[in-house]
């Protein structure tokens, strides 16, 4: 019982004691935030936006496979008629919470025409619950 | 009696440098296990722009505690809950005052008071600093706050034994109890750690560098033994219900019982002022007799100190049943045969 206890810590500490001092010498990993910033690796998911095409219009749709493939229920769509004859329909209003959103990134393998993209922007910032709730025109913009 | 510039400057060593010392050790601690982590710990707040590696940051810590609301929990015992951060602070500063922090200036020892029964009274207002534990941990009405008191008492009682074993191995090793005459014999004869000039004493001098180290460490409450504050269990212990000012001043004890405890070891062991070739023990000078010697003694404190720091982030923290087995099946046997050859190889070789 006691012997169990009892055993002869001095190797064990100088031991570590060393392996501390090794560490005292190598390679720092802080990045100093403001001046260092973090560069996301390829495919990274961050923040979303919605793409154009070539000719300057919105890449959407409207066609709710996002919606329906999100899992945690951000994104809202309205449609309305297409001005274009090559589509049918495209959104009226595009809501995406991003407070609700998981960033898992099923919207953009969902999506048939390439439309909804996650970009690698990591630090998004906002002062208000509403302006965590993206709008159409500010998805657009990104 | 007239009040000297040399008295002041004793004054100063026993109230001041503990104090400020503190700052910069809570820096070094941080820094420290900052580079252990492969980190680069504080290093942001500034003054005009001037960052020093931080050193700033012990500052702004407090102006940041002098101004923090100072919270009593509604049931506790008032004046006990005062006091407790009052025991844990003053008895290491009060201990510092039997310690001789630099040989001499004229025929006065540099000792801000110089009592035949040093270490005797060292020992007893070292022991006062468990009632601050307890004390604080009762008044807190907190279970939390309790268990890490009864924790604390029981962890510091202990390892006093060993702690006063060893110092009494020591005494009969330098054959005195008066700190300014058990340096000034280390400095004649040679360290206590290797045997105080006689070679039999060797292997107890380094068996007793080991000890003390280890009690002292249980003493001040430091990893690896500090259990009266694990955080894991105890949310933080004694100090659970404390803010403000009365937090910082635990913190502070805890810093300064490590300088009191790490100037005991240099004063019992490692020689105090002394150091061959450096100090001239018969200096009675400004510069060779104080500035020297303190410089000498400081760097043993500092030295020892980071050591104890280096211990803190490397190891984790004991069981409370590995605690008091190393306490009292190990160190305290140790101990008492350490004394027990010192005795016999003293009587044997000096006669």
């Amino acid at each position: 019982m006691t012997k169990k206890y009892i055993s002869w810590y001095l190797p064990a500490i100088l031991k570590g004691m060393w392996m501390t001092l090794k560490k005292m010498f190598i390679r720092r990993f802080t990045l100093r935030y403001p001046e260092e910033r973090h560069v996301p690796r390829k495919g990274y998911r961050g923040e979303h936006r919605l793409k154009k095409d070539e000719q300057g219009r919105m890449k959407c749709v409207a066609c709710f496979m996002c919606q329906t493939a999100c899992p945690a229920e951000c994104i809202s769509i309205t449609a309305g008629p297409s001005p274009w004859p090559d589509r049918d329909k495209i959104p009226v209003t595009f809501d995406l919470d991003l407070l609700k959103c998981i960033y898992c990134g099923m919207c953009e393998e969902a999506c048939p025409c390439d439309a909804i993209e996650l970009t690698p922007t990591y630090n998004i910032i906002a002062t208000s619950r509403q302006e965590k709730v993206y709008d159409i025109n500010k998805l657009l913009s990104r | 009696m007239t009040l000297t510039l040399i008295d002041l400057l004793k004054i100063g060593f026993v109230l001041m440098l503990p104090l400020q010392t503190v700052p910069v050790l809570v820096w070094m601690e941080r820094k420290l296990s900052a580079f252990i982590q492969c980190r680069v710990g504080p290093e942001r707040a500034a003054i005009f722009g001037f960052r020093a590696f931080g050193l700033f940051h012990p500052l702004a810590d407090a102006i940041k505690l002098l101004f923090k609301e100072d919270l009593m929990p509604a049931r506790a015992e008032k004046f006990v809950y005062t006091l407790a951060p009052l025991l844990v602070l003053v008895p290491p500063m009060l201990g510092m005052a039997v310690l001789p922090f630099a040989n001499q200036y004229g025929d006065t020892p540099m000792v801000a008071a110089r009592l035949p029964i040093g270490i005797l009274w060292l020992m007893s207002v070292l022991s006062i600093g468990v009632y601050g534990l307890a004390f604080g941990g009762w008044a807190s009405t907190n279970k939390y706050a309790l268990l890490g008191g009864l924790r604390s008492s029981a962890q510091m009682i202990s390892y006093e034994l060993c702690l006063g074993l060893t110092l009494i191995a020591l005494i009969m090793m330098s054959g005195t109890i008066d700190p300014v005459d058990i340096v000034r014999g280390q400095a004649e004869r040679g360290w206590n750690v290797f045997g105080g000039g006689h070679w039999y004493f060797l292997p107890s001098g380094i068996v007793a560098l080991f000890l003390l180290y280890t009690a002292g460490l249980a003493e001040n409450n430091r990893l690896p033994f500090d259990l009266p504050e694990c955080e894991s269990e105890l949310v933080a212990g004694y100090h659970t219900e404390y803010s403000s000012m009365k937090f910082s001043m635990f913190f502070m004890g805890e810093y300064v019982a490590m300088i009191t405890m790490s100037s005991l070891i240099t004063t019992m062991l490692l020689g105090g002022w002394h150091f061959p070739w450096i100090t001239d023990p018969a200096a009675t000078s400004f510069v060779g007799g104080v500035l020297i010697p303190f410089t000498v003694f400081f760097t043993k404190v500092m030295i020892i100190l980071t050591i104890s720091m280096w211990v803190r982030w490397t190891l984790p923290r004991f069981k409370y049943n590995q605690l008091m087995n190393l306490g009292w099946k190990v160190l305290v046997p140790i101990a008492l045969v350490n004394l027990a050859v010192i005795g016999v190889l003293g009587v044997v070789f000096k006669g």
